[in-house]
């Protein structure tokens, strides 16, 4: 059992925490200023940058605001779809339902950002729908990101409200209109707050995605920066990794928060 | 009789080939304890999910006191279902799960916790109200689905064999309380089971179902004594069937009887002849000690084995076994044996204990 346990356990430990104490350790160094080089100094002056200048604090504010409208968007979108899949579905349609919802999973994650450019652009699908009112396509920007976004990342919350609604058993739906409730009253009574664990579920991987996402920001973002585009370019082209790494800090500590306050509503069992 | 509480007309159900119930004509009435019996399949459950409107019928109509309901949804129904499995909500208390009804049906919030805590008086969970239902046991579960069920005051209370999951103590405990709330709120409750003790103890009346249509609709001790085919008379106790060549030589008439066990008296020798008795020849080929009860099966000459219980009062039951392989008589009442017509030995089940 032991032996068994070791390899997953090192990896466990080596490669997966061990990365992220590098990270860590990574983001208390500093960048030379002159030479580009790393300097193993203690320090917390990466840190303070973050916090006191208006635009890091500007952008944290804003992937956080991106992250949070994806995630209600992703578990208003996917309640319906994961509802009617779970229980008005014949058996034959919830399959082809499911694979449906998997099938976007299989295309590349670029080609589908790059599909969204396509329908914001100037002559794209949505500038032609909003013209005869006298619209235009809202352009690159941060709608177009949290479009996209919404987009990508609905089948990781479709799935899990699905696998939350399905769990109940159909009798008390019955015992819910034999006591003389009418759908609505069973859905907010009964089916809602027996599903939001599983919405909480599904929303980690909304937020968490979102927080850590860079490139569909580029894409149809505009000039729109996210805490992934800081996080890139100051590890690419500027090559200050501490300071990438103080970043890169800010989605797991909110995503550390986010998961204690999941834990409390069973959340977690629904992963 | 009193009014009418459930009218069933022509009621059927199908699913695909399967005629779940088959043209079913049924009248409940006020305040009555009405048991369904039958075997697995026999479309007892299809029958109160059609009154209680989770089934649509293929044909027929449901008549609740003078509405007709057929195509009105469940939650519109005057009825109220304790399910099999109890359909306990896991995330409310037990008693936000009894509230329920009421909450839906916006009565105000004093009212509805008076009402709901009246309700857990009744079936005795009175200190269990801020519970969780996963810290129940089967028995308190049930009771809570009870009480869920009753606070709504419905005419009618639909109970899908409520005590099924429990265990044999808990069950006959279960069994008078049921009776016992019954009798005290008066209303009118239709009871599935397939333990035909539970029905023959609980009822007014009771429905034996086969193959989606009633076989016998009667009061217990008319059931019991005067079952009205080889189905009823197997599935509702145990019974001997005495028939052809058998009942020609025993009974002295064509046609096919049954005799209970408990009317069956085991003698040494043939007593003298009479025309009220019965007699039987044969030998005794198993002794089965139950308790209260002993049971003999002895094989007759005529053919059939016929199967003997009597009170272990004063024998014992050394005496009982030491007959093994003895010739016997059995003998009994000409009016104890109940005549079932011709008989039709495709339903004819052999000695059978239900
Ligand atoms: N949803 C369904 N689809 C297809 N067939 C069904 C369905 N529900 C019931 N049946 C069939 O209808 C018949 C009657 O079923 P029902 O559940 O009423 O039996 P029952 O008397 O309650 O049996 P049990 O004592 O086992 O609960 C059975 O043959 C069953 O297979
Ligand atoms: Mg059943």
């Amino acid at each position: 059992m032991g032996l068994l346990l070791t390899p997953p356990m090192l990896w466990l430990g080596v490669a997966y925490l061990g990365a992220l104490g590098a990270l860590l350790v990574t983001s208390l160094w500093s960048q030379n200023d002159f030479t580009g080089e790393i300097e193993r100094i203690w320090t917390l002056d990466n840190f303070r940058s973050l916090l006191t200048v208006d635009v890091y604090r500007t952008i944290t504010f804003r992937t956080l605001m991106v992250a949070a409208v994806v995630t209600v968007v992703d578990a208003v979108l996917a309640f319906p779809i994961a509802l009617y899949m779970a229980k008005v579905a014949s058996r034959r349609a919830q399959r082809l339902l499911v694979i449906a919802v998997l099938m976007p999973l299989w295309a590349s994650y670029l080609v589908k950002a790059y599909a969204w450019r396509g329908m914001f652009s100037a002559d794209g699908p949505i500038a032609w729908i909003a013209q005869p009112f006298g619209l235009d396509t809202p352009g690159y920007g941060l709608f177009a990101t949290t479009v996209t976004l919404a987009y990508l990342w609905l089948p990781y919350m479709i799935l899990p409200v699905f696998a939350g609604i399905e769990r109940v058993p159909d009798s008390l739906f019955e015992a819910s209109a034999d006591l003389g409730a009418g759908s609505w009253q069973t859905l907010r009574r009964v089916v809602i707050p027996m599903a939001f664990p599983a919405i909480v579920a599904g929303s980690i991987f909304t937020f968490s995605l979102t927080m850590g996402d860079y490139i569909a920001v580029k894409i149809v973002g505009g000039t729109t920066q996210m805490l992934g585009n800081v996080v890139y370019d100051n590890q690419g082209a500027a090559n200050n990794l501490p300071f990438a790494a103080a970043v890169a800090t800010i989605p797991i500590v909110v995503m550390l928060g986010y998961l204690a306050a999941a834990r409390r509503t069973g959340a977690l069992e629904n992963l | 009789m009193a009014e009418t509480a459930i009218s069933l007309r022509g009621l059927s159900k199908h699913f695909g080939t399967v005629r779940a119930v088959d043209d079913l004509d049924l009248d409940i009435a006020d305040g009555e304890f009405f048991s369904m019996l039958g075997p697995s399949g026999s479309g007892k459950t299809t029958v109160l999910r059609l009154i209680a409107g989770f089934e649509e019928p293929t044909g027929g109509t449901i008549t609740l006191g003078d509405e007709d309901v057929t195509d009105r949804p469940a939650f519109a129904r005057d009825v109220n279902t304790v399910f099999q499995d109890y359909a306990i909500f896991p995330h409310m208390s037990v008693l936000e799960n009894v509230e329920y009804g009421l909450r839906v049906k916006k009565v105000g919030r004093a009212e509805r916790r008076k009402r709901a805590e009246e309700a857990l008086e009744t079936v005795r969970l009175g200190e269990y109200g801020a519970r969780r239902p996963h810290q129940l046991s089967g028995g308190q579960r049930q009771r809570v689905a009870l009480a869920r069920a009753l606070v709504n005051r419905p005419k009618v209370l639909l109970l899908d064999e409520p005590l099924g999951a429990l265990d044999l103590k808990l069950r006959r405990e279960m069994q008078i309380e049921l009776k016992a709330i019954q009798r005290e709120v008066g209303i009118t409750f239709v009871f599935v089971t397939h333990d035909q003790e539970e029905a023959l103890t609980m009822s007014d009346r009771i429905a034996v179902f086969n193959e989606g249509r009633i076989e016998q609709l009667a009061a217990p001790v008319e059931l019991y004594e005067r079952p009205a085919s080889a189905f009823v008379a197997g599935f509702v106790g145990t019974s001997n069937l005495i028939a052809g060549e058998a009942a020609r030589q025993v009974v002295g008439q064509e046609g096919a009887f049954v005799i209970r066990p408990e009317k069956v008296r085991l003698e040494a020798a043939a007593p003298a002849p009479s025309s009220e008795v019965c007699v039987a020849p044969g030998v005794v080929r198993e002794v089965v000690y139950l308790g209260a009860l002993t049971s003999t099966v002895v094989a007759l000459d005529a053919g059939p084995t016929v199967t003997v219980t009597h009170p272990n009062t004063d024998t014992t039951i050394d005496a009982a076994l030491e007959r093994r392989d003895q010739r016997v008589v059995l003998t009994w009442r000409r009016e104890h044996l109940v005549s079932l017509g011709s008989p039709d030995p495709a339903t004819s089940p052999e000695e059978e204990t239900a």
